[in-house]
């Protein structure tokens, strides 16, 4: 099979030297009304999720539904255990201790709620992805050391490749390169 | 060595990261020498390998043999392997310390040292279950204390501390890795981009499970590590108050005490910020990351273990004070054996290291030369491991009865396992100097004073 003769573009990455620059440029890039676009940076660049427009992660309520299924799902595993499956006295104490049955209530659901916090980020990232079409620049290799990027992708409805270069390089980029999808 | 420490332009407070690095500059300082063997990182590994060989050996006969091995006696059985169960535990807790408690509270110095105190957890922690599944006798049935359904119909005892330190410390070594990894997947993702050789692209690809810097990712990101933060810390102090009711709960004069969880959990910070001065002193110099573990930071952790060392001197003259104030006859003759008794050696050892040694922390001097920490450092870690032989063995040799009164001596084997679980604990650490960034590159450059989208290198700095 030959080439195909057009590469099909995934956008257009715009490269950036500072915190300052990329932070006034996802400004500027959420104000034009972009919506399928990202920033990449080496680091978390405080509240450039504002500056993107960026909605607040919903992990929280993941996380506190998985800590009280866990912390109950081990109050009733220690209740049903104690009283119903196999009662037995211990100690002279009432088959439905609660009070001894705290430490393992509290384990579990910090377990549950951690796994939540791990999981749930990963799946909210849709990670892991180990291909994704910016790794296709050779230059965003430095976005984990101290370069700073944007990619406005081409599926966005606003894109058009003339008027979101002239939008990236009124930015300030330092280089603007498009990435194959 | 800095007379004074840099302030930073902005915040006019000490700055994180020294010489004004840039983040290109940091990302070198802490990849290279982690990309580069050393012939003084194979010296360490090999020594460390041997002592884990001392440890399977030990093992080894303690499979084949039983418990007998051990110095044991009656009413000594609980020995050494008890003791450094709680050790190791402990000493995990400093990691947690750093990594979480340190976190929620906006301590920004912490990020220098997070990673390589987070990786002496999880590394203590394993040396640390592994007394109680040997101790156990028989280590193949150890699952016979989670609540799986059986043939029997039997469940495990949820009345019993014991239990519950099975479901606190494997819940902690859970949670602790999971962090941990979690802080570590934007680093792996540096070392994947400035890999050269294959092997090393595809192995931190792997584990950086494609990382790429997103916001979107970060956003999710940063709130899944201030919620670890937030249940590791709770987790932590419920670890070590749940491991000190392995003592407590129990009817054993100098056990039976409600002092107990608080003076544990300061203890265990207090002996694993000595540990983490004993990795870190040397690392810092062997890698020349003196610019961001500055002496600012080991000035720190030094103020940290003079308040827990003090705290735990506290408790032990609360204890002594509670034994005369109750007027309980068995209670006082506990503490009176336990510092005039048999065992009069170790107490004293217990004291000097863990009340007297940090007192020196009082001069600034003392806390920010390494050498002077270095060394007390270590003798916080002695001090700490004879606080859980005192506690442990000198309330068991003298109980109730006195004609069941003995004496209790290791034998080798004691003292081989115990070896060999140093030799664990640092064969496990060299081969994280060896593949990991010991220092969170990422962490690091977020606390920088450019990293502020505010900063700019030709303003004046009025942010």
């Amino acid at each position: 099979m030959a080439k195909p003769s057009k590469k099909k573009v995934f956008g257009l990455l715009a490269e950036y030297e500072t915190p300052r620059e990329i932070f006034a440029a996802c400004e500027k890039v959420r104000d034009a009304g972009y919506q399928k676009w990202d920033s990449y940076t080496p680091f978390p660049v405080h509240n450039l999720d504002k500056a993107m427009g960026l909605k607040p992660s919903m992990l929280g309520w993941l996380v506190f539904v998985c800590g009280i299924s866990g912390a109950s799902g081990g109050m009733l595993l220690q209740w049903w255990t104690s009283t119903i499956e196999y009662p037995i006295i211990i100690a002279a104490k009432p088959y439905f201790s609660y009070q001894a049955f705290v430490p393992v209530t509290f384990e579990l659901g910090i377990l549950l709620a951690s796994f939540a916090a791990v999981f749930g980020m990963l799946a909210f990232n849709r990670l892991p992805q180990w291909y994704h079409s910016c790794f296709n620049s050779e230059r965003f290799a430095r976005v984990t050391d101290d370069k700073f990027f944007i990619c406005i992708e081409s599926t966005d409805p606003k894109y058009s490749l003339e008027k979101t270069r002239t939008l990236l390089e009124g930015t300030g980029a330092a280089h603007i390169e498009e990435v194959e999808d | 060595m800095a007379a004074f420490d840099e302030l930073d332009p902005l915040t006019g407070r000490k700055v994180l990261v020294e010489n004004n690095l840039t983040f290109h500059e940091v990302t070198e300082t802490v990849a290279a020498p982690i990309e580069i063997p050393s012939g003084r990182w194979w010296a360490f590994f090999l020594a460390s390998l041997m002592l884990l060989g001392l440890l399977l050996v030990s093992l080894g006969w303690l499979f084949w043999e039983g418990v007998g091995i051990w110095g044991l006696n009656n009413p000594v059985d609980w020995g050494w392997a008890i003791v450094n169960f709680v050790f190791w535990v402990g000493i995990g807790h400093a990691g947690t310390l750093i990594s979480a408690v340190l976190f929620l509270f906006r301590q920004k110095w912490r990020t220098s040292i997070n990673r390589a105190a987070e990786a002496m957890t999880i590394f203590a922690v394993i040396c640390a279950l592994l007394f109680p599944t040997v101790h156990a006798g028989r280590p193949w049935v150890l699952y016979w204390s989670l609540p799986l359904p059986n043939q029997m119909g039997m469940w495990p005892n949820f009345r019993s501390p014991l239990l519950w330190d099975v479901f606190a410390v494997s819940t902690y070594f859970t949670v602790s890795l999971m962090f941990w990894y979690v802080g570590l997947i934007p680093d792996l993702a540096t070392m994947r981009d400035r890999a050269k050789t294959k092997a090393r692209k595809i192995a931190y690809g792997i584990f950086s499970l494609g990382w790429r810097g997103s916001t979107r990712h970060w956003q999710h990101y940063e709130k899944a590590y201030l919620i670890l933060a937030g249940l590791a810390t709770p987790l932590v102090l419920s670890v070590h108050t749940i491991v000190s009711f392995d003592f407590a709960v129990s009817q054993l004069p100098g056990w039976h005490t409600t002092i107990f969880p608080p003076y544990f959990v300061a203890g265990a910070i207090f002996s694993g910020f000595g540990m983490v001065l004993t990795l870190m002193i040397p690392l810092r110099s062997w890698f020349k990351l003196e610019n961001f573990i500055t002496l600012k930071h080991l000035e720190n952790m030094a103020k940290i273990i003079l308040v827990t060392g003090t705290m735990v001197g506290y408790a032990y003259a609360m204890e002594f004070f509670i034994a005369w104030y109750s007027g309980n006859p068995y209670e006082s003759f506990a503490f009176a054996n336990r510092a005039f008794g048999d065992y009069w050696w170790a107490y004293l050892t217990m004291v000097s290291c863990n009340v007297i040694s940090p007192q020196l922390f009082w001069f600034k001097a003392i806390r920010r030369s390494p050498l002077a920490l270095f060394i007390i450092s270590i003798f916080v870690n002695i001090g700490m491991w004879f606080e859980r032989f005192v506690i442990t063995v000198t309330s068991l040799h003298h109980d109730f009865l006195p004609s069941s009164w003995d004496y209790y001596s290791p034998t080798l084997w004691d003292v081989t396992t115990l070896l060999g679980s140093f030799g664990l604990f640092f064969t496990l650490f060299c081969l994280f100097c060896r593949y990991l960034p010991i220092i969170a590159i990422a962490e690091v450059k977020s606390v920088m004073p450019q990293a502020d989208p505010h900063y700019d290198p030709k303003g004046d700095h009025h942010g």
